[in-house]
């Protein structure tokens, strides 16, 4: 398959793989950013070809783990209600709240809905509208534009019936928290290539000048991991930080013009918590004043939020790539799948996730 | 729980959750759980303790196998299908696991008020189509109405009897260190057709059903002399669940090569696109056989030869017994863990 296959070749990967191992003298501790890389790196082993110098530490890239439990009770709290249809991307639905998941609604009676995209419950809300569409907006700046274009076109055809729950995070400003972070290990960075797309990486620029850090957009396939963590292991050993764009087949500088427009027409900058992290200034979004009414929080006030009880979860730590799943005395003992303490064990981009299915519940390897 | 076992204890035991989830029917591992806590610890016996596709039981010195499923498919006509072939072909393909000659068959129909009745007959003559090519019968059925909104329109039920042919067992217990590990043909192309078709999913696909009688090419494989140690098809949860399902019935470890799975470049494209691993999507006409290795080429020539095989192909080896693991060789020629799913798939985020 195009595109795919020619990322995934084994005499290529080994090539570079090689080629990391002559150029690497010392330990380095890199971090990528994206749940999805996390996946990729899990999935095809891509670790296991590395010069053991070089860790990898997992980043907090995945939307549905550091989405707040408050949050997700507020949503929980929504889908219960009479003449409420809940939607939500899959990933969303198994994240415990503080006393149940979104699968529990439905499973006793609520009408949640996987969609594949926010303009999906856009059009649900055009046929039902003796209903409220409730949408989840969860995601980074990946998704930002799509859920953006679901709000404009509510407004500008009069869908009233249409409101979002807006739980957007941006990642630039929670690499900056990394660093600044006093444990912090990460010497290097493999950002997020679906993220830049939208973006492009003129914010990254900054970063890398400020802290001393290189930053590499990566894609996704096992090539483009090992050519992203070369490109790292070379400016880092050549005493370089600068930002790199390993992705250009699908990454610009100045990434995609109207997307971003589209996002700033409708959301602001906005502090953000996140989850097992803690607040973060300027690194979420909100909706504008001017499209207020579409936000799903003021349409359906929450009842008092519940306490979130206290578990064993590490997903804190895990998502500022101060411990790896495996370091969770939990891990795959009481935290699973199906029973999962905290979010980085459901979301398909959850680093606990991935080690669980990837690499069983007792056979981690640590490079 | 362990107590109340030894205690002899053999009614249904409370299982994780409070309620049941979609996922309970998943296939995975919820799925077991429940099967196993609820519905084995009930019914205890020797036959059902086989978990099989199929019972195999003696009746007057003839082996006969018996097996039965529901089929609660949404929407009722796909690319490729339609819920009726769904509910021959996949009871016809279960007794074909147990090495049967699939022979009778019994259909129930639980029927949702205001469903049209065009679309039963719809439904109705593709079974009767679907029967046929299976060349099976439909002899006794039941039908029931439900009121409005009680039903998703229609459910199946379909339950089968088959006159065993295999010489040996076919069972989980019989796979040995060495057996080759074949699969049938391409997959995944059923579940990503249903998904396709179902509300929501807009890309377009030409991909249909591989829903797919496969009694001929087992019994095919019989009539060459092929000493079939274990069949199963893969249905929900796909290619992981089953190999995950007989690595631990047989308690041995089984390895798999990802690159010799064949999979077709649409199924994998709309995988990559909804972040899904096709070794985990359902398939309806695709089944895994463990043979040994001294077979493995003789056993893909005779699949070959047949409509239903022409892909088949070698993609593993039972490595070693005492160790119940699914392990996976990457594309770049890394080793993983294969898992059974947990729950259901679900479409990631970005």
């Amino acid at each position: 398959m195009r595109f795919v296959d020619e990322y995934r070749d084994p005499d290529a990967a080994a090539e570079v793989a090689t080629a990391i191992g002559r150029i690497t003298t010392r330990p380095w501790t890199i971090m990528e950013v994206c749940g999805g890389q996390t996946h990729a790196i899990v999935r095809f082993g891509i670790d296991q070809l590395l010069p053991k110098e070089i860790t990898l530490v997992h980043g907090p890239g995945c939307p549905v783990c550091v989405t707040p439990v408050a949050l997700i009770d507020a949503a929980i709290d929504i889908a219960s209600r009479e003449n409420v249809v809940f939607c939500s991307f899959g990933d969303m639905l198994r994240v415990p709240g503080s006393s149940r998941d979104l699968l529990a609604v439905k499973a006793l009676g609520g009408d949640v809905r996987i969609v594949y995209s926010p303009l999906d419950a856009l059009a649900l809300a055009r046929r039902q509208p003796a209903n409220q569409v409730v949408f989840f907006a969860v995601g980074f700046e990946t998704t930002a534009p799509a859920n953006a274009m679901a709000v404009y076109r509510a407004k500008r055809e009069g869908v009233d019936n249409f409101s979002i729950v807006v739980a957007h995070v941006l990642v630039p400003p929670a690499m900056a928290s990394i660093l600044a972070s006093p444990g912090n290990r990460v010497q290097g960075f493999l950002a997020a290539g679906h993220v830049c797309a939208v973006m492009g990486y003129t914010e990254y620029e900054p970063l890398a000048r400020r802290f001393g850090v290189p930053i590499v957009v990566t894609g996704f396939e096992p090539l483009d991991v090992l050519q992203g963590v070369y490109l790292c292991v070379k400016q880092l050993e050549e005493g370089r930080a600068e930002v790199e764009n390993q992705y250009a087949r699908a990454v610009r500088r100045e990434g995609n013009v109207q997307a971003q427009a589209m996002v700033q027409e409708i959301f602001e900058v906005a502090g953000r918590t996140w989850r097992g992290i803690g607040d973060i200034p300027g690194s979420g979004l909100a909706l504008r004043e001017r499209y207020a009414s579409y936000d799903a929080l003021q349409r359906f006030p929450f009842r008092e939020p519940t306490l979130s009880p206290e578990t064993e979860c590490i997903a804190g730590e895990i998502l500022l790539g101060g411990k790896t799943p495996t370091d969770c005395p939990a891990f795959g003992a009481r935290c699973t799948p199906e029973r999962p303490l905290g979010a980085p064990m459901v979301s398909s981009e959850g680093a606990c996730a991935a080690y669980y299915r990837y690499r069983g519940r007792s056979a981690p390897t640590r490079v | 729980m362990d107590q109340v076992q030894s205690l002899g204890v053999s009614c249904p035991v409370p299982i994780d959750h409070s309620h049941i989830l979609l996922a309970h029917g998943g296939g995975g591992r919820l799925m077991h759980r429940l099967i196993e806590d609820v519905f084995l610890s009930a019914f205890k016996n020797p036959v059902i303790e086989t978990r099989h596709d199929a019972a195999v039981v003696e009746l007057n010195g003839a082996r006969i196998a018996l097996t039965t499923d529901s089929y609660v498919v949404n929407p009722l006509f796909f690319p490729g299908g339609d819920i009726g072939v769904l509910a021959v072909n996949g009871t016809v393909s279960d007794l074909a696991m147990a090495g049967a000659r699939p022979l009778y068959l019994s259909a129930s129909f639980i029927i949702e008020e205001g469903l049209p009745v065009e679309t039963l007959t719809r439904v109705v003559r593709s079974m009767r189509d679907a029967a046929a090519e299976a060349g099976v019968q439909i002899v006794t059925g039941d039908t029931k109405v439900v009121d409005r909104g009680k039903g998703d329109g229609l459910f199946i039920n379909t339950s089968g009897v088959g006159h065993v042919e295999s010489r040996h067992p076919i069972a989980p217990t019989r796979v040995r260190p060495g057996d080759a590990i074949v699969v049938s043909g391409d997959l995944g192309r059923h579940g990503i057709a249903v998904m396709a078709a179902r509300e929501g999913l807009q890309f377009e696909t030409t991909l249909e059903s591989d829903t797919a009688p496969l009694a001929s090419p087992v019994l095919a494989l019989i009539a060459s002399d092929i000493d079939i140690h274990c069949l199963r098809d893969l249905t929900r949860g796909g290619l992981a669940s089953a190999l995950n399902e007989i690595a631990e019935a047989a308690g041995a470890s089984i390895e798999i090569e990802e690159r010799r799975v064949p999979i077709r470049d649409d199924v994998r494209g709309a995988c990559e696109l909804l972040g899904f691993d096709p070794l985990y999507v359902a398939n309806e006409g695709r089944f895994v056989a463990f043979v040994p290795e001294h077979d493995a080429d003789r056993a893909v020539d005779v699949l070959k030869a047949h409509a239903l095989g022409a892909s088949a192909t070698i993609i593993g080896r039972v490595d070693h017994a005492g160790d119940p693991t699914v392990v996976v060789w990457s594309p770049i020629n890394t080793r993983r863990v294969l898992d059974m799913l947990s729950g259901e798939q679900l479409p990631r985020i970005c």
